[in-house]
């Protein structure tokens, strides 16, 4: 049994832990609210790209443009999307794990690494990178992911890897934050049932070709772009709730800390009765 | 028929509104789409939007992207798009000054001065947008 100082201090230290894991809560939740209403923000310029992908879908060959190439998979690039920092539960390891597991199923595979997360494990597991980026995690911007995702186009459109996957973290709400990986080269018009779509005769400015140019690389950008938004939405929600579970484990131990001491101290008082009283008995005696 | 339109940037819609014309800066040059339109899609250059709503005209600085236009709809998704009344015309003056002082301050790297080209060109643009809201008051 601890003695009531030992318990003593134990209560004050836990108490600072909790004062800090509160702190550190209420900033994430600021930032929660902002990086979450980023990524819905920026959710219908994505699924618009997507619709028009498919309507040029009639105008794209795998052969008109380097980004729909489809070749048989010798090597495959895969772009891994962790945060920078840590303290937010098992969001990286998730994606680590599903990322490396992919990995094992592949012939061979070059990673890009985003966030310090994965550069630090991708080291650790002896995996090769092409490349390596960090600092903005928490708020990327497009300038920032369009670099990552001019990588992956140079790794593919060089064919030195035959596909390129994305593994992030998808968001879906506060509490739930969903491990996703999938491919995004070559690019796949989503509907492969075109036959099925009415087929607008379009008029492109200047033409097809120069459209396509501008339009595929785009998509793969923002694609990159809108899983560093999802990324960064599920860090904030997963440091919030990790910090919430400390702070409420915190008090749950200064609880039974609180309890053990009132013990130990009633203990030392019944203790020092009983000596005070025998005492005072043997003083009568006497 | 009304037109329906969405301007739509990466970091979040910007507009989105039935209209009567839309007038944009097409890769070839400024196109007029009226309702009716054949499907027709092309890339845009930076330059001003102008969108045209019950004899009211409103527009917006835009800065590349594409438009994608059918009969009733036209969706523009572009890099960055800003309404006239979200422009600070003091710092696009700069802007321009400083580009301007660049390019005459003599000879530049070649990605130097296309950096120079195209931020002169963003301040001018803004600049255009803001001063069409002046006017029109």
């Amino acid at each position: 049994m601890p003695s009531e100082r030992e318990i003593r201090r134990r209560i004050r230290s836990v108490r600072n832990i909790q004062q800090v894991t509160k702190a550190m809560q209420t900033v994430a939740a600021s930032r929660m609210r902002r990086s979450q209403q980023a990524v819905l923000a920026s959710r219908p310029y994505e699924e618009r790209l997507r619709t028009i992908l498919n309507e040029l879908a009639p105008y794209t060959e795998p052969e008109s443009h380097p980004l729909l190439a489809r070749r048989e998979t010798k090597r495959a690039a895969i772009v891994l999307i962790t945060t920078d920092r840590g303290l937010v539960g098992a969001l990286n390891t998730n994606i680590i794990r599903l990322a490396i597991r992919h990995a094992q199923s592949l012939p061979g595979v070059t990673f890009v690494a985003v966030g310090r997360k994965a550069i630090g494990q991708l080291r650790r597991f002896h995996q090769t990178t092409a490349a390596e980026f960090s600092g903005f995690s928490e708020r990327p911007t497009i300038a920032d992911t369009s670099i990552v995702a001019r990588v992956a186009m140079e790794e593919f459109v060089t064919g030195r890897v035959d596909e390129v996957f994305l593994a992030y973290t998808r968001f879906v709400n506060t509490l739930r934050q969903v491990p996703t990986l999938r491919r995004i080269l070559p690019l796949v018009p989503e509907d492969e049932d075109l036959d099925a779509l009415p087929r607008l005769q379009y008029i492109f400015e200047p033409d097809p070709e120069t459209v396509l140019e501008a339009v595929l690389p785009r998509l793969i950008e923002l694609t990159v772009y809108q899983a560093a938004l999802d990324n960064a939405a599920s860090e904030q929600s997963a440091r919030m709730v990790a910090m919430r579970n400390a702070t409420d484990n915190a008090s749950e131990l200064l609880d039974d800390l609180t309890l053990a001491a009132n013990k130990a101290r009633q203990g030392r008082i019944t203790k020092e009765m009983l000596e005070i009283a025998s005492g005072a008995e043997a003083l009568g005696k006497g | 028929m009304p037109l329906h339109l969405e301007v739509i940037t990466p970091e979040r819609p910007v507009y989105e509104d039935d209209v009567d014309m839309v007038v944009a800066p097409a890769s070839e040059g400024y196109v007029g789409i009226l309702p009716h339109h054949a499907p027709f899609f092309t890339t845009l250059g930076p330059g001003e939007f102008k969108v045209k709503k019950g004899g009211v005209e409103e527009v917006l600085a835009v800065f590349g992207g594409f438009m994608d236009v059918r009969a009733d709809r036209v969706v523009v998704l572009t890099d960055a798009a800003e309404h006239a009344e979200e422009i600070d015309a003091g710092r696009a003056q700069e802007a321009r000054a400083k580009a301007q002082q660049a390019l005459a301050a003599g000879p530049l790297s070649a990605a130097d001065e296309q950096r120079a080209r195209a931020a002169l060109q963003r301040a001018l643009i803004r600049l255009r947008v803001t001063e069409g809201r002046r006017r029109r008051r």
